[in-house]
């Protein structure tokens, strides 16, 4: 392996900006799930059909775990967490189409999904329990445990970051590794299991997001 | 020179990273399945809560592998 796969690989360019791989794949991710919504919205009936039928099992399945974890109403958390699971299962699960390449194997997008999480945190939990009651989180049960509260806000948005890219990449490196040295067919259950390893990844990313939210809007501890 | 201790500190990272998540998180799934075969009614509660634990202790193996391939691809004293 003479070059990093760490750097992208430049499919074309717009004017000056570079566009890779990855970013074309969370492009195409971004359009088949704004398709697949707008043409199954279009034709909605109460008696469903069978893509109808699907998306709305895949909903209450989010909507009932959302609800045992915030024990509370999900629905105003669930465009953004059911959103972010069903992008991340997705965007994990792109290394199976030929040409996919995984975005959350790349650094930036789980880079700018922790950074969702870290500000939406923040946004529901003073829109919750208003900013006075939010911000006396910080120094319970002691005011100098503070730097040690907002410390464990960074790294825990740092290892939410982390972890996913962490898996996806190393995952994508030993499929890698095991190619160059094994040849065409011993790879392939590394790719079944690689399958698991992004449902899993993007499972524990919303349900830690939604923990972390559970704990603003509640007032306890994560 | 720099190359080679480089590369024996990544399978350093790696090798001391590997033990003490993987014994830790035997260690975590053994409790589970005990606590289900005691009460198999709290098996979803038990096990959302495991693979939480779980990808909390796989962090740090993951950490000691970013920085061994930061070592490997990104060394920042090889130039």
């Amino acid at each position: 392996m003479d070059q990093s796969p760490l750097l992208p690989d430049i499919l074309f360019h717009i004017g000056p900006v570079p566009i890779d791989r990855a970013v074309s794949t969370t492009w195409v991710i971004m359009a088949l799930l704004c398709a697949l919504v707008a043409l199954t919205l279009r034709g909605r009936r109460v008696e469903a059909g069978g893509v109808q039928s699907i998306l709305e099992i895949l909903v209450e399945t989010i909507e009932s775990q959302l609800r045992e974890i915030l024990r509370r109403d999900p629905w105003p958390f669930m465009p953004l967490l059911g959103g972010m699971f069903i992008f991340l299962s997705l965007a994990n699960l792109a290394a199976i189409v030929p040409g996919g390449k995984p975005p959350t194997g790349h650094i930036e997008t789980p880079a700018s999904l922790a950074l969702i999480v870290f500000f939406s945190v923040h946004y529901y939990g003073i829109r919750a329990r208003g900013l006075g009651a939010y911000l006396r989180k910080y120094i319970q049960p002691n005011p100098f445990l503070l730097p040690l509260n907002l410390l464990s806000e960074l790294t825990r948005t740092f290892s939410l970051m982390v972890r996913l890219f962490g898996n996806m990449m190393s995952h994508e490196f030993v499929i890698a590794i095991v190619l160059m040295l094994a040849g065409l067919l011993l790879p392939i259950p590394f790719m079944a299991l690689g399958i698991l390893i992004g449902l899993i990844q993007a499972y524990i990313f919303t349900i830690l997001a939604t923990v972390y939210i559970g704990a603003a809007i509640s007032g306890t501890e994560a | 020179m720099i190359e080679i201790v480089s590369i024996i500190g990544a399978v350093i990272a790696v090798s001391f990273g590997a033990i003490m998540p993987a014994y830790s998180e035997g260690r975590a799934i053994a409790a589970a399945m005990e606590a289900i075969a005691r009460q198999p009614e709290a098996a979803g509660t038990l096990s959302r809560t495991l693979f939480v634990g779980l990808a909390m202790i796989e962090t740090m193996a993951i950490y000691c592998l970013v920085i061994a391939l930061l070592l490997l691809y990104a060394n920042p004293f090889t130039g």
